[in-house]
């Protein structure tokens, strides 16, 4: 109740005028990513993997991951949203979009018609991915099946339907700058960015303030599960007690230190993990050792 | 004297009364599923630690804890999953609804668990080599059943 009036105050202030200003779609300068340079696609599907495209896109029951018809069901506070269609095809797909516009979606939330995109998309955790990373991954992702299957609409009531609102969501959440600060060694900045840029860890172990924004301070402290009862466990050294050869283990099979096999959303996060370098879990498992107790970030 | 006999009764009374009130007594199918699935994880914990070198590896050990996990298999599963025992019905489960819903696709899973334990059961006293793909694909079984039947805690 607090999040739908929260929300309706928000819609009733932009009604006033100065507020549908700030919440217009702020889109890549024209000039970026115009010209397709031509990516590296082996690179393109490492990143790929690593940022999880497949886990949410491809067809809910389809054996085969690299079909992005999508139709999965995403439910939230806010509603059900409905992972689109981002298969090579020209029109159920993304097959005739420019590289432009496939970086204007993964960096700032907007599509080609310059309206939002819904958050549930966590373009605020891709809004942190290198630009030599979005050409690999768009050479790639285009080298993919396509698939006729229609989008569907997403089951968001109103006000939540009102997309321009996300607007002003953006001016509050979306915002690039590294959650945690300072990474000393390379291993750490790649951990970083694989944990905080492309894995979008925190989607899932970062609790949510009323308006669904991620609590910064209380980074990958563990959160209620979206979808219901339960929790996702915290990641942090107060509650997560594993070594970091514990965390790089768990990543690649499932395993806990007991031996319990992970379940839930987390199998498709190791089943991503489980195909990339040795190096790249090892660099996610330092980042998490090194993260504050509560995951306070100051 | 006596005020302190009395006392302990008392307070003997008050902490029998609740530790009963505290620990719900989970009716036995549950307890008993989850037990079961607690001895798979021992044993693949004996046999994991030998493939990451945790452990030394012992070929009388491993095939022992092998055994046991295709015995675990072939426990019989519907007694241990009776209506009304879904994490929707009771505390101190996680077996989700989608588990009565589905009986034949969780069926299926456990029957991959078993299939997987065999090939591990083959391979567990030729060597540590043979061990880490086999723990794998045993894994993968766990994950499989875990990903659509088991809530988060
Ligand atoms: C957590 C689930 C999730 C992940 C991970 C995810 N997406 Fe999406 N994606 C969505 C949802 C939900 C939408 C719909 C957003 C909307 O309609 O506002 C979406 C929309 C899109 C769109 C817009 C499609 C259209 O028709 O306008 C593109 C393009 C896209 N995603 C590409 C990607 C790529 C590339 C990746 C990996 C880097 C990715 N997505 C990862 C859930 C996800
Ligand atoms: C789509 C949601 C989602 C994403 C993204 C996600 N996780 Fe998880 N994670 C979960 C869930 C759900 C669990 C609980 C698994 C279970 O029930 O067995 C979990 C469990 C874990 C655990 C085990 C903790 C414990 O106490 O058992 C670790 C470690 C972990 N995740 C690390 C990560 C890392 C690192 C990333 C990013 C690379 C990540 N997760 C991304 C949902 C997610
Ligand atoms: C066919 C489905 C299935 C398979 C296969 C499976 N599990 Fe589970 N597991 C479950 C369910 C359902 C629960 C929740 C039981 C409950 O809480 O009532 C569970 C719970 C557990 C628990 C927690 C038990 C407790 O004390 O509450 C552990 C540990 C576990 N499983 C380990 C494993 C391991 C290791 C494997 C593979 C060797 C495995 N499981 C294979 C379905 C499965």
């Amino acid at each position: 109740m607090r999040r739908l009036l929260g929300f309706l105050a928000l819609v009733a202030l932009l009604a006033t005028g100065a507020l549908w200003m700030i919440s217009a779609p702020d889109p890549l300068p024209m000039g970026e990513f115009a010209d397709d340079p031509g990516g590296d696609p082996a690179r393109g599907q490492t990143v790929f993997t690593a940022a999880g495209c497949a886990s949410c896109h491809h067809a809910p029951e389809s054996e085969d991951k690299l079909v992005l018809a999508g139709g999965q069901r995403f439910p939230s506070d806010f509603g059900t949203f409905i992972a689109p269609n981002i298969s090579s095809h020209p029109q159920q797909g993304i097959g005739a979009w420019s590289l432009h516009d496939f970086a204007n979606a993964l960096l700032r939330g907007v599509s080609p018609e310059g309206r939002h995109y819904y958050p549930a998309f966590p373009y605020t955790s891709y809004i942190r991915m290198e630009p030599q990373d979005v050409v690999d991954l768009w050479s790639f992702i285009r080298t993919l099946p396509a698939s006729d299957t229609p989008s569907q609409p997403h089951e968001v009531g109103f006000p939540f339907s009102l997309r321009r609102g996300l607007g002003l969501w953006k001016q509050l959440y979306l915002d690039p700058a590294w959650i945690v600060p300072g990474a000393e060694s390379d291993e750490m900045r790649r951990g970083r960015y694989l944990v905080e840029a492309l894995a979008h860890c925190g989607e899932c172990h970062t609790p949510r303030d009323a308006f669904g924004g991620l609590e910064r301070d209380a980074w990958l402290a563990g959160a209620p599960a979206p979808d219901g009862k339960g929790r996702i466990p915290a990641l942090t050294p107060d509650k997560l007690g594993w070594s970091a050869e514990d965390v790089a283990y768990y990543l690649e099979t499932g395993f806990t230190p007991d031996y319990d096999s992970a379940g839930g959303h987390m199998v498709e996060v190791i089943a991503n993990f489980a195909k990339l370098p040795p190096e790249d879990r090892a660099a996610v498992a330092a980042y998490v050792k090194a993260l504050p107790d509560g995951g306070a970030m100051n | 004297m006596k005020i302190t006999a009395t006392r302990l009764a008392m307070a003997a009374t008050v902490a029998a009364l609740g530790t009963a009130a505290l620990a719900q007594e989970l009716p036995g199918p549950v307890k008993a599923r989850q037990g079961q699935f607690n001895i798979l994880a021992i044993n693949l914990g004996i046999l994991g630690d030998m493939a990451r070198g945790k452990a030394a590896y012992d070929a009388d050990a491993a095939q022992k804890a092998a055994d046991t996990i295709v015995a675990v298999s072939m426990i019989n599963e519907p007694p241990l999953f009776p209506e009304g025992t879904s994490e929707m019905d009771i505390d101190g489960t996680r077996a989700k609804a989608e588990i009565w819903d589905d009986w034949e696709g969780f069926a299926g899973k456990w029957s991959g668990l078993g299939e997987a334990a065999v090939s591990l059961q083959q391979v567990a006293a030729t060597g540590q080599e043979a061990l880490g793909p086999a723990v794998g694909q045993l894994g993968g079984a766990c994950k499989a059943c875990h990903d659509s039947f088991r809530a988060p805690e």
